[in-house]
């Protein structure tokens, strides 16, 4: 079953929930246009639909390395190649770099349908973005000029080079070394690991963003400073100069995204990789954090839309299998099994799931523009604090979930889905990654819980919560009572969730810190159903209207109202858990496990 | 050289349609709306000419409902420079079709006009012959191969019996078929300078044509489902029945 990106839910998402229109109202925005994202977003879904998802598969085969060479899983290279001169690389670049410079909730709605059809190829372009943005925001004009119009266009790639083996979560262990030299440039040694694409075929260059420390550096995170070391050296007139002292010694034999190289990447095993400083000497964890926001909506959207994915083979084969009669039919003959109440019950779970997660993550994109171009400072300000709270929201529970959804859409399979043949089980290892890398979900969640939500005393969380409950109210006024009650009930779990946060961080922290996830879930939650009820609103205004898309909004209706009784009343276990269960994961002393 | 290049807004190849209740045609509201895959052949192949340095100019025209304008959009990302939509709310057939694009060809006096050999939708495959006729010029239907020359075009035609090339003089109409080209992906910033292009409105009281339909439509239904098939002893039996009963020997 071939992909098919959904583009009206995609298009009802932007423009209903996000609200596009004002996006692109934004100064710096005004090129873009609710009829010049539908036009894109169509293109798109063909190259996604045509192109990449038909090499997802073979993906699975993985990348090959040989003496430090990897090549691509095959296919990649030549898609690759075509996404490059479809200019796909520069949707969200700078303009003044070649790139489009369009909305970043235009492009969550593009990177969906890229890791919806291939998630391990998507990698490729997301990290050479990220790249990209770090170096446009602090390094030189120097280097800017020198890297960014080359990666803009897709003919080099980017990586982020930050764990190492004794430093993942925890980067203040950093040991990779870096030695100022006489001509400004730097000497870097050391090792790196788990560096997506950090080394393949497709490209003529790649530029690696390297985290290293300087011999008289701060010890921790104040002591560490960005680089730019690239595979091939580049000399003044822009042509490629010598090979770096850089090599990738092994790729990982990994559970799933095959089709994405993860290297161990060593840096000076001769004389010294040379590296370039981006900004200032030990500031470079703070510049990462600047790509962090981005960086985590992205993988969260990864997680929503291989659910996404895995949904529609769900679907797919629950349409064609025929499997045992019909519940309570005295006829004994085998019906479709789509008409089985409990296969309905899954296919639902997942569907509910991702357009709530959809629409959050959407609203959260469309926050991080107005964050970034708003003309009103108390307006970035608030846009800015809205997005904080979401981005943990977005990333721990989009993924934790695809891991549920993902697993789902194999158990509708049945034994089938278990077989690779299928293809259903290979969405389910690709997914497992979501919830690790760009922070675990329990780095999310303590980021949640003691930043976001403790620290501003529960400001941010409040005043959501408030929005949530005028959707209630509203809710309530179009006659969507059984939804609104369900919200109301969620968004009182929450509350109290949030007060038990506030009352214990300062003394006792290790007990919202037990209830960590959890808490990160609830919220998911309750906000993941505020974007539905929003949602059924909207619906239920538009199918009145003449022309309106009758069965879509009705769908939309009706998915909104299994959420509520289907999902939103998991808070109550939740707020329990969090609330009464801290002790009983702390008690039991360490030598007893 | 001038081409004009006529496109048309159909229902996407990957809708599977249905008529509409009441019989009286095929519901197509709120359904996925693309180009007509053949016309997109004409613009490729339009596109392909003016990069080979052969034409200059690419005219593309639309004719229908406002939302053709996104078609045409679609056709000047791909490489048109500029569009006319001649708008009318009138269910469109041929030889009204025809008539229109007759009426723009004297205005913008192409060399060359392209066509898809027929829209996905109601596959009359009649617009170009009918177009041709009008103009008094010569037509290379179905093509699968295009030389153009600066006085005359070579046009490979898909026969029946095979391929035919047929030498025509210019101005001359082109229809499309789908071994003539594979339409490239529209590239992001063209989707985005597309934006920018020139679209001109026009309406059929503009071209001096009566567009309203000669035709009637009775009714539209769907193909009744296929009834269960038998099993045959053996072949002559088989022989048999398709002999006496399907009455196809």
């Amino acid at each position: 079953m071939n992909y098919q990106a959904p583009l009206k839910e995609l298009n009802f998402v932007l423009n209903q929930l996000a609200e596009l229109p004002s996006v692109c109202s934004l100064p710096g925005y005004e090129d873009c246009s609710v009829e010049l994202v539908e036009a894109i977003l169509e293109e798109g879904a063909k190259f996604a639909e045509q192109e990449l998802a038909p090499i997802n598969r073979q993906g699975d085969q993985g990348a090959r390395w040989q003496d430090g060479a990897v090549t691509a899983a095959p296919g990649f290279k030549a898609a690759w190649q075509r996404y490059v001169e479809s200019g796909w690389v520069g949707l969200r670049a700078p303009a003044e770099f070649g790139g489009q410079g369009l909305p970043a909730l235009v492009a969550l709605a593009a990177e969906e349908m890229w890791c919806s059809a291939n998630l391990a190829f998507s990698l490729a372009p997301m990290l050479t973005l990220g790249a990209l943005e770090a170096i446009a925001h602090h390094a030189s004009d120097e280097l800017k000029q020198r890297y960014l119009p080359r990666m803009a266009a897709g003919e080099w790639t980017g990586t982020m080079n930050l764990t190492e083996p004794q430093a993942g979560s925890d980067l203040a262990q950093v040991r990779t070394r870096a030695e100022r030299q006489a001509d400004g440039s730097y000497r870097i040694s050391g090792q790196k690991i788990f560096i997506t694409w950090g080394e393949h075929d497709m490209a003529d260059n790649i530029v690696h963003l390297v985290l290293a420390r300087l011999p008289d550096a701060p010890a921790g995170v104040k002591g560490i400073s960005l680089f730019i070391v690239p595979k091939l050296l580049v000399n003044a007139d822009g042509s490629l100069g010598a090979r770096n002292d850089v090599r990738c010694v092994s790729i990982e034999h990994k559970l799933g995204i095959h089709g994405s190289p993860t290297a161990v990447m060593s840096f000076g095993d001769q004389e010294g990789a040379t590296g370039f400083l981006v900004g200032e000497e030990n500031k470079g964890l703070a510049y990462m954090f600047t790509m962090m926001n981005h960086a985590r909506l992205g993988v969260g959207v990864e997680g929503l839309a291989v659910s996404e994915r895995a949904y529609q083979a769900a679907v797919s084969y629950a349409r064609e299998r025929v499997q045992s009669r019909a519940v309570g039919s005295p006829d004994a003959a085998g019906v479709l099994i789509i008409r089985h109440p409990d296969i309905r019950r899954m296919l639902m779970t997942m569907r509910a799931q991702i357009e709530a997660q959809r629409a959050l993550a959407c609203v959260a994109a469309a926050a991080l523009d107005r964050a970034g171009h708003h003309p009103q400072p108390e307006e970035r300000a608030k846009n800015q604090a809205l997005l904080d709270f979401l981005i943990p929201i977005v990333k721990g529970w989009c993924t934790e979930q695809a891991n549920e959804i993902t697993s789902m859409a194999i158990q509708v399979h049945g034994g089938m889905g278990y077989i690779e043949e299928t293809g259903v089980a290979q969405y389910y290892r690709d997914a497992r990654i979501t919830a690790i890398y760009e922070g675990t979900t329990g780095i999310q969640a303590l980021d949640l819980v003691g930043r976001k939500t403790a620290g501003d005393k529960g400001a941010v969380a409040q005043a959501l919560l408030e929005e949530v409950l005028l959707t209630v109210r509203e809710l309530d006024g179009a006659g969507l009572s059984d939804l609104a009650r369900a919200l109301r009930k969620a968004a009182a779990d929450a509350s109290r969730a949030i007060g038990f946060v506030l009352e214990h961080f300062a003394a006792e922290p290790q007990w919202p810190a037990a209830g960590s996830v959890p808490f990160l879930k609830l919220m998911g939650i309750v906000l993941g159903g505020w974007q539905m009820g929003r949602a059924a609103l909207i619906a239920e205004r538009l199918r009145h209207e003449e022309g309106a898309d009758v069965s879509f909004l009705a769908n939309k209706l009706m998915t909104a109202r299994f959420y509520g009784a289907h999902l939103l009343p998991q808070t109550g276990a939740l707020v329990h858990a969090i609330v009464e269960g801290a002790e009983s994961v702390l008690a039991l002393p360490e030598d007893q496990f | 050289m001038k081409a004009l290049v006529a496109v048309k807004r159909v229902v996407d190849y990957n809708v599977k349609v249905r008529a509409k209740a009441d019989g009286s045609g095929v519901d197509i509201a709120n359904v996925k709306m693309s180009m007509n895959p053949f016309d997109e052949i004409a613009v490729e192949e339009a596109v392909r000419l003016k990069e080979a340095g052969k034409i200059s100019e690419i005219v593309v025209v639309s004719l229908g409902v406002k939302q053709c304008e996104e078609t045409l959009r679609t056709a000047l990302a791909m490489g048109a420079d500029r569009a006319i939509l001649v708008e009318t709310e009138v269910e469109l057939q041929p030889l009204a079709v025809a008539k229109l694009l007759k009426s723009v060809a004297e205005r913008e006096q192409p060399q060359l006009v392209i066509l898809g050999k027929q829209a996905i939708d109601d596959d009359a495959n009649q617009t170009g012959q009918m177009l041709s006729a009008l103009l008094g010029w010569g037509q290379g239907t179905f093509a699968s191969k295009v030389a153009l020359g600066s006085e005359s075009v070579a046009v490979t035609r898909e026969i029946d019996g095979g391929m035919e090339t047929v030498e025509l003089r210019l101005p001359a109409v082109v229809t499309t078929d789908l071994r003539l080209n594979e339409p490239r992906y529209v590239k992001l910033p063209n989707i985005m300078a597309a934006k920018k292009k020139p679209l001109d409105k026009l309406t059929p009281a503009d071209l001096g044509v009566d567009p309203s339909p000669r035709l009637k439509t009775l009714k539209v239904a769907e193909p009744g489902s296929r009834a269960a098939g038998i099993k045959v002893a053996n072949a002559a039996e088989l022989v048999a029945k398709l002999k006496n009963e399907a009455k196809v020997l």
